[in-house]
């Protein structure tokens, strides 16, 4: 069984881990305050390479692979969550159903923009009526004259009203199936579209430098060769994509576990209470030991997913529990950091509160946990 | 040398890269024979070699040409061989040799003449000192080996056809500094941002060219390299004392004139 890394995988973590530590660090806590989102860090990213990871050179991309990703993801989030979503978000839901479905033509004009960070892509599918049952989507796209004609609303979709957003590729009902049931398909629309605007922004409990808006389309028409994909495969394309995406929030959860030990670790050996370092009580040490075990084990079930992934084999059910045990981690971690900073953790300048009000998301997004046991209860054979 | 045609002609540029124990970590010297204890912390490349690997690859992007790097030191060397080449320098060459263990920084400048007069190269680039030994004489060293103009503490560099022009730094601004190519420039900080290595880059680097040269194939004396031989000896070394603890003033209403007391104390006012 291979240990470790290979050396490219391990110099790009190592990379990462260092511009994370350099340029994120400093700075990100002020952007977070104002709710502000961090262009000129995106833009060095971009420089990176970062944004072009798991695509090839052809389209502009870095030749990588999606484990490539989710290391960068890791260690971004060691740091900040805000950035390391605005990563993934880019990359896993902007740009990945272009370079999987999309038409060649849609590939040459979007993906060396998207790859580069220069642009930035999105993903609509939740709606104000639900996310978790993404087969009920609201939002209808008519075919009219060779266009689609698209009307409804996609709520707390992330890099969708950025000044570097170029489109969003959105979940839509384009007909009804013989059985009856609505016809889903996915449909590109660039911004500045006529009848696509970004409604309001949210005010969030996490993620506050990172870019999150409800869309309306009212009567927006795209051409019809903005179809991405098959019409009709629209679910059981997102469906994909969600499986893959896991695994990259799953990373990013460890990286916030594992930012959470770093930072505890440091406090510990600092603050001194009753004549002795935080870090000689017991149940300071065995917080923190339980904490390394949660982000270990996590790494591990997100690592395994991705090889199984990249090895061309089933992964639905071991990213499923790759996501769930890592948001738990990444929430259980972030509460057990606050707590050993004390009155500090409560305080928005230490990392640790910043890493408590992101973690909660992780449990939500992209498929709640509830979400991932049913997947994985069903992968299990047990009855639907 | 080394003008491969066209106009402005394509420069190649060496730099010399030397790797360094981190200074994240704590550094030792090993007691046997005065020399670092290079296996007792992590080896990364020498900060100010970054700063001179982007000069390199900003001239390359701007004249053409090709960059390659050089480095004499031990295996571990490979390690920033691999990071300069991840951040798209074209090859390199490795002097490794038993026989240049303990070589101090005359003997070095010495080594590195003579693989680089193995090489054609329009342009040396340099950090100009390291973070370990910091002698900051390398650079003014080889210069004088190879016969050639040194510019030394450069923040900006600019070359037209063969003429380079540099802003030397000084303590009162800078002065401008112009000489021929081919030349030898060591660089300080403020000359550059360092890019970081994309995946892409990482990737080729392992496909890139590394000669590796032992001292016979650089044809380097070995009666003048190593520690036996050194121009200079480390007679004695000790550890830095640790830090004392600093004074905590407590502002009660008086803060400003405890400060300046313990300022007047220490002759700081
Ligand atoms: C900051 C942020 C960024 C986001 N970015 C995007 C984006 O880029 N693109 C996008 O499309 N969406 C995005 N989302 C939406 C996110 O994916 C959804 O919020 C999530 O999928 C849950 O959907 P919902 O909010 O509608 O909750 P609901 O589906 O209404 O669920 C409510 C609760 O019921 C539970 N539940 C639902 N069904 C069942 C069941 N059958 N059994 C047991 N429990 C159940 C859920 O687990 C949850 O606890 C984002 C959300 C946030 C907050
Ligand atoms: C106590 C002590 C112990 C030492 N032990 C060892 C040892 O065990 N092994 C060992 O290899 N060296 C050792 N050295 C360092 C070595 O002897 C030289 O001092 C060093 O290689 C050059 O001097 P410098 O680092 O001060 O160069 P500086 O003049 O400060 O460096 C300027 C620039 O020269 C270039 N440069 C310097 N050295 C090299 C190199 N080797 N290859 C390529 N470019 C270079 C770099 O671009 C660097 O930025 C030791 C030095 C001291 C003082």
């Amino acid at each position: 069984m291979p240990h470790g890394l290979s050396t490219e995988h391990e110099e790009l973590r190592r990379t990462v881990e260092t511009f994370a530590r350099e340029e994120v660090a400093p700075v990100i806590g002020d952007y977070y305050e104002r709710g502000a989102f961090p262009y000129d860090i995106v833009a060095k990213m971009g420089r990176m390479g970062l944004f072009g990871l798991p695509f090839p050179e052809e389209h502009g991309g870095m030749g990588g692979d999606y484990f490539a990703l989710c290391l960068a993801l890791e260690e971004l989030a060691r740091v900040d969550s805000s950035v390391a979503i605005t990563l993934e978000a880019g990359v896993s839901l902007g740009a990945m159903p272009i370079y999987r479905f999309g038409s060649d033509e849609q590939k040459k004009t979007w993906l060396p923009r998207l790859c580069s960070g220069e642009a930035l892509g999105a993903f609509g599918l939740t709606e104000p009526g639900g996310g978790s049952d993404a087969g009920a989507t609201r939002t209808t796209a008519r075919p009219v004259d060779g266009e689609w004609v698209i009307n409804g609303t996609k709520s707390f979709i992330t890099n969708s009203g950025t000044d570097i957003t170029v489109l969003v590729t959105v979940t839509a009902v384009t007909g009804e199936r013989d059985n009856g049931r609505p016809e889903i398909s996915a449909i590109l629309v660039p911004a500045g579209t006529p009848g696509f605007s970004v409604g309001q922004k949210y005010s969030k409990v996490g993620w506050n430098a990172s870019d999150t808006n409800e869309l309306v389309f009212d009567d927006c028409r795209v051409p019809q060769a903005n179809l991405v994909g098959e019409r009709g495969r629209g679910y059981a394309q997102f469906l994909r994509i969600l499986d893959e995406g896991r695994i990259a929030i799953a990373a990013l959860s460890v990286g916030l576990a594992q930012g959470c030990v770093d930072e505890s670790l440091r406090y510990a050996a600092e603050r001194e209470t009753f004549g002795k370092h935080i870090g000689q009580y017991q149940a300071i040490q065995f917080k923190i030991a339980d904490m390394e075990a949660r982000a270990h084990t996590a790494r591990l079930a997100y690592y395994d997913a991705a090889s199984r992934m990249l090895a061309g084999e089933p992964f639905k059910k071991q990213a499923a529990i790759a996501k769930l045990a890592a948001s738990n981690a990444a929430m259980d971690n972030s509460r057990d950091a606050t707590q050993i900073f004390g009155g500090y953790g409560f305080m928005n300048e230490y990392p640790v509160g910043r890493f408590y009000r992101d973690a909660k998301i992780l449990e939500i997004g992209e498929g709640t946990s509830e979400v991932q046991r049913m997947l994985i209860a069903r992968e299990l054979g047990l009855p639907t | 040398m080394g003008v491969q045609g066209g106009w402005p002609p394509a420069m190649n540029i060496v730099v010399l890269v030397k790797q360094v124990p981190d200074t994240a970590t704590e550094r030792k010297l090993s007691s046997d024979d005065k020399t670092l204890d290079r296996a007792a912390s992590d080896g990364v490349i020498n900060e100010l070699d970054e700063y001179a690997i982007e000069e390199a690859l900003l001239l390359r992007e701007k004249h053409g040409g090709e960059v390659t790097v050089l480095t004499m030191g031990p295996d571990q060397a490979t390690d920033s061989i691999r990071k300069a080449l991840s951040m798209g320098a074209d090859k390199a060459v490795h002097v490794n040799d038993e026989a240049l263990h303990g070589s101090d920084a005359l003997q070095t400048a010495y080594a590195l003449s003579r693989a680089l007069g193995r090489m054609e190269f329009d342009l040396v680039v340099l950090g100009s000192e390291s973070t370990d030994a910091r002698t900051g004489v390398v650079g003014a060293a080889l210069a004088e080996y190879l016969e050639l103009p040194q510019l030394t503490l450069a923040g900006k560099v600019d070359i037209e056809g063969r003429a380079i022009k540099v802003q030397r730094l000084t303590d009162y601004g800078y002065d401008v500094v112009e000489a021929q190519l081919p030349a030898v420039v060591s660089v300080v900080e403020k000359i550059n941002e360092p890019r970081y290595p994309s995946f892409k880059l990482i990737m080729q680097a392992k496909k890139k060219p590394v000669e590796k040269l032992t001292i016979a194939d650089a044809e380097i004396d070995a009666a003048k390299v190593g520690l036996a031989n050194a121009t200079t000896e480390t007679v004695d070394f000790a550890p830095a004392p640790p830090r004392a603890a600093g004074t905590i003033v407590k502002d009660e209403g008086d803060g400003g004139t405890k400060v300046a007391d313990f300022l007047a104390e220490k002759k700081f006012v």
